[in-house]
């Protein structure tokens, strides 16, 4: 199954954009703001809500939130430089405002940030890792800033383990002609609940790899925003998600094309296994008035491995401008294919062996993708103990 | 001698409208280094008992044996049955992406014969194969059968077969869409493999054409998911001469 949207429709709603009316839901409308009294509670059913599970989400909407209930540690490359502030840094909230309930208190909750940045055309020579250890339940707000200053490179890790119930914000600056990979990995324990905010903004000719895995935790919901504000940027987004029995895995982006001669490539899979596994996936991309020579292309498919689970999708590409270089989405949800099952186990293939094959197909292009060999082996291991884990579910197979 | 031995096996279909009989009664041994052909009428249940053979479990076996060598194929899994030696080149080979044809092939291959391959003369030997049947070494890092040509699939099916050497192989018009220099190519990887092993072949197909390369010893008329009649090489000349008429006129005026 392949969604299209009807692009003329949206080029058309941009073509009198002073005073006319924006199609509903439109991203440029949608409110950001850094004040709790802008973005309320929510009732369910907004817009950015109407797929997530509000009730189990309840404690990160409250204003009251603690700090003490996540660890952070960090390892750093050496030409890497790393700090602790209070949240009165003027580096902090330079990336954007929050868009949503769970960014607001997170934002007006954290007490200390941790910052870390790659100076000025340092080249990083390993992966930094910054390890956000959940050791409560208390609701609890942290913040991180990755600055990569002009032409600097790095790879930061931001690892999330534990158990904890975390409103969290990720803010990426990435300067003129940096190149920046970040790959955060929620790899929760059982009973976390995770909202986490990214707000990315991209200098000059900078480049970003944003990665985001998603194992682990009752409910994570990662809503990436990315704003280009010079030309020449490009970001590659990826995502890799493996839900299990009533698991909420949800993943929200946002793309915001303001300038032009931008490029964006977003890519997620994920695979969904037990009853009650549910994902979320919605892509939103703004070509703005500006944005001429804009290069968009996003991606999204899930592999449904048993009954009882269910994949949203939302593709939503709004084009503002006629003068672009390319702009198309596709969005697939398929069942494992029993007919792919009989093809390899008729090759003598024991049934095991043969759903490995299938998932670790259906993800090992992507996995290439991400670039960072020590990051990539962790995540075919995380696949084997997904897999693992629904194997021991899937063998009421005949044995004979 | 080892044989494949069928028994008045019958076999239904699932359908949404419950279960629907198409295999109503099939005799057939098959001993090793034999090859039989089996022809019939589009629909008349030629690929189930193929795929109710290999284990396909859109199908049921209401009644019948079948073995291998002795054994009861029907207790055993999918995987169990290629196991023992049964290989099924399908006549709609499956696209499985991601999965590279090596990394696929070199998997099979350890599953079959329960030890991983010598890496060096299995990688040898990969090549000589895909070097006999004309296919591009570049195949070997495609994924299996994503954007095959249908030519091309059924290639890599005989591929399959001559790597891994099964004791009987069913080939499920392994010849239809094959341009004539294919079909060569095809047949001789058939020919080589009945020369380098004993195996026992089941060939199903609409044509003589390939008959003329794979000389069989036996050709089956299949009607109406029964055997309607057997003989020699020369009942296919007389199919393709006269067509199905006699036997469906025949079977119409039974079931009437
Ligand atoms: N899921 C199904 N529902 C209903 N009928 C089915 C189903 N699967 C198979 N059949 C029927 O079973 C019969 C036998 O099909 P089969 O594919 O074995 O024929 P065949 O002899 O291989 O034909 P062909 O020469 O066209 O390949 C056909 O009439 C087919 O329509
Ligand atoms: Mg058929």
């Amino acid at each position: 199954m392949t969604l299209t949207t009807d692009h003329t429709r949206a080029v058309a709603d941009g073509a009198h954009t002073h005073g006319a009316v924006k199609p509903q839901g439109s991203r440029a409308e949608r409110r950001t703001s850094f004040s709790l009294e802008d973005i309320p509670i929510p009732n369910g059913r907004e817009e950015e809500w109407r797929f997530s599970p509000a009730d189990r989400l309840q404690p990160l909407f409250q204003a009251d939130l603690g700090t003490s209930g996540v660890t952070v540690e960090v390892s750093a490359a050496p030409e890497v430089v790393v700090e602790t502030v209070a949240r009165d840094d003027a580096r902090l909230g330079t990336a954007g405002k929050p868009g949503d309930r769970t960014a607001v208190t997170a934002w007006n909750a954290f007490e200390q940030a941790t910052i870390v940045t790659i100076p000025k055309e340092a080249v990083a020579s390993e992966v930094t890792s910054v390890r956000l250890t959940g050791v409560s339940k208390d609701a609890t707000a942290a913040h991180v800033l990755v600055r990569a200053e002009r032409h600097s490179e790095a790879v930061v890790v931001l690892d999330h383990d534990g158990s904890g119930t975390l409103a969290e914000t990720v803010e990426i600056v990435v300067e003129d002609g940096a190149h920046l990979t970040v790959v955060s990995v929620q790899d929760w324990a059982a009973g976390a609940v995770h909202a986490s905010s990214h707000r990315a903004r991209l200098g000059r000719d900078a480049k970003l790899k944003h990665v985001v895995v998603t194992f682990g935790g009752d409910v994570v919901r990662v809503t990436p925003d990315t704003e280009f504000t010079a030309t020449g940027g490009e970001v590659e987004m990826v995502g890799l998600y493996f839900a299990d029995t009533d698991q909420h895995q949800e993943h929200r982006l946002f793309v915001d094309h303001a300038v032009p001669d931008c490029k964006s490539r977003v890519t997620y899979k994920g695979a969904l296994q037990g009853s009650g596994a549910h994902t979320v996936w919605v892509g939103d991309v703004l070509i703005r008035a500006a944005a001429e020579n804009t290069d968009t292309y996003e991606l999204n498919r899930n592999l449904v491995l048993s009954d009882g689970a269910r994949a949203d999708s939302v593709p939503n590409l709004e084009i503002e401008t006629g003068e672009i270089a390319g702009a198309g989405h596709a969005s697939a949800t398929g069942r494992f294919d029993d007919e792919q099952l009989f093809y390899l186990q008729a090759r003598g293939i024991p049934e095991i062996e043969a759903r490995r094959l299938v998932v670790r197909g259906f993800f090992a292009e992507l996995i290439h993708e991400i670039g960072v060999p020590e990051v990539e082996e962790r995540l075919l291991a995380s696949i084997e103990a997904e897999l693992e884990k629904s194997m021991s579910v899937i063998t009421g197979a005949p044995t004979a | 001698m080892p044989t494949l031995e069928i028994r008045d096996l019958h076999v239904s279909v699932e359908t949404k409208e419950g279960p629907k009989p198409i295999l109503r009664g099939v005799d057939l041994t098959i001993a090793s280094g034999e090859t039989h052909a089996i022809m019939g009428p589009n629909g008349s249940g030629k690929s189930t008992l193929a795929s109710a053979l290999a284990g396909h479990p859109k199908y049921t076996v209401t009644s019948g044996t079948a073995t291998l060598d002795g054994e009861d194929l029907l207790t055993m899994t999918v995987d169990q049955r290629a196991r023992a030696g049964l290989f099924l080149a399908m006549q709609y080979p499956v696209e499985v992406s991601g999965v590279s044809v090596a990394n696929f092939l070199r998997t099979a291959k350890t599953a079959i014969s329960g030890e991983a391959p010598k890496l060096r003369t299995w990688g040898k030997e990969v090549k000589g194969a895909m070097e006999n049947l004309r296919m591009d070494p570049a195949f070997a890092e495609r994924s299996v059968n994503e954007g095959f040509s249908g030519g091309e699939k059924k290639r890599h099916e005989i591929l399959q077969m001559e790597l891994f050497k099964p004791r009987f192989a069913i080939l499920d018009e392994t010849d239809s869409g094959l341009d004539v220099d294919a079909l060569r190519v095809v047949s001789e990887g058939v020919n080589r493999a009945k020369e380098e092993t004993d195996i026992g072949i089941l060939l199903i197909t609409h044509y003589t054409r390939i008959l003329r390369y794979i000389k069989p010893d036996f050709v089956h008329v299949f009607v109406d998911g029964k055997i309607a009649e057997e003989g020699g090489s020369e009942l296919a000349d007389r199919l393709e001469e006269e067509g199905y008429d006699k036997y469906l006129g025949a079977n119409k005026t039974v079931s009437a």
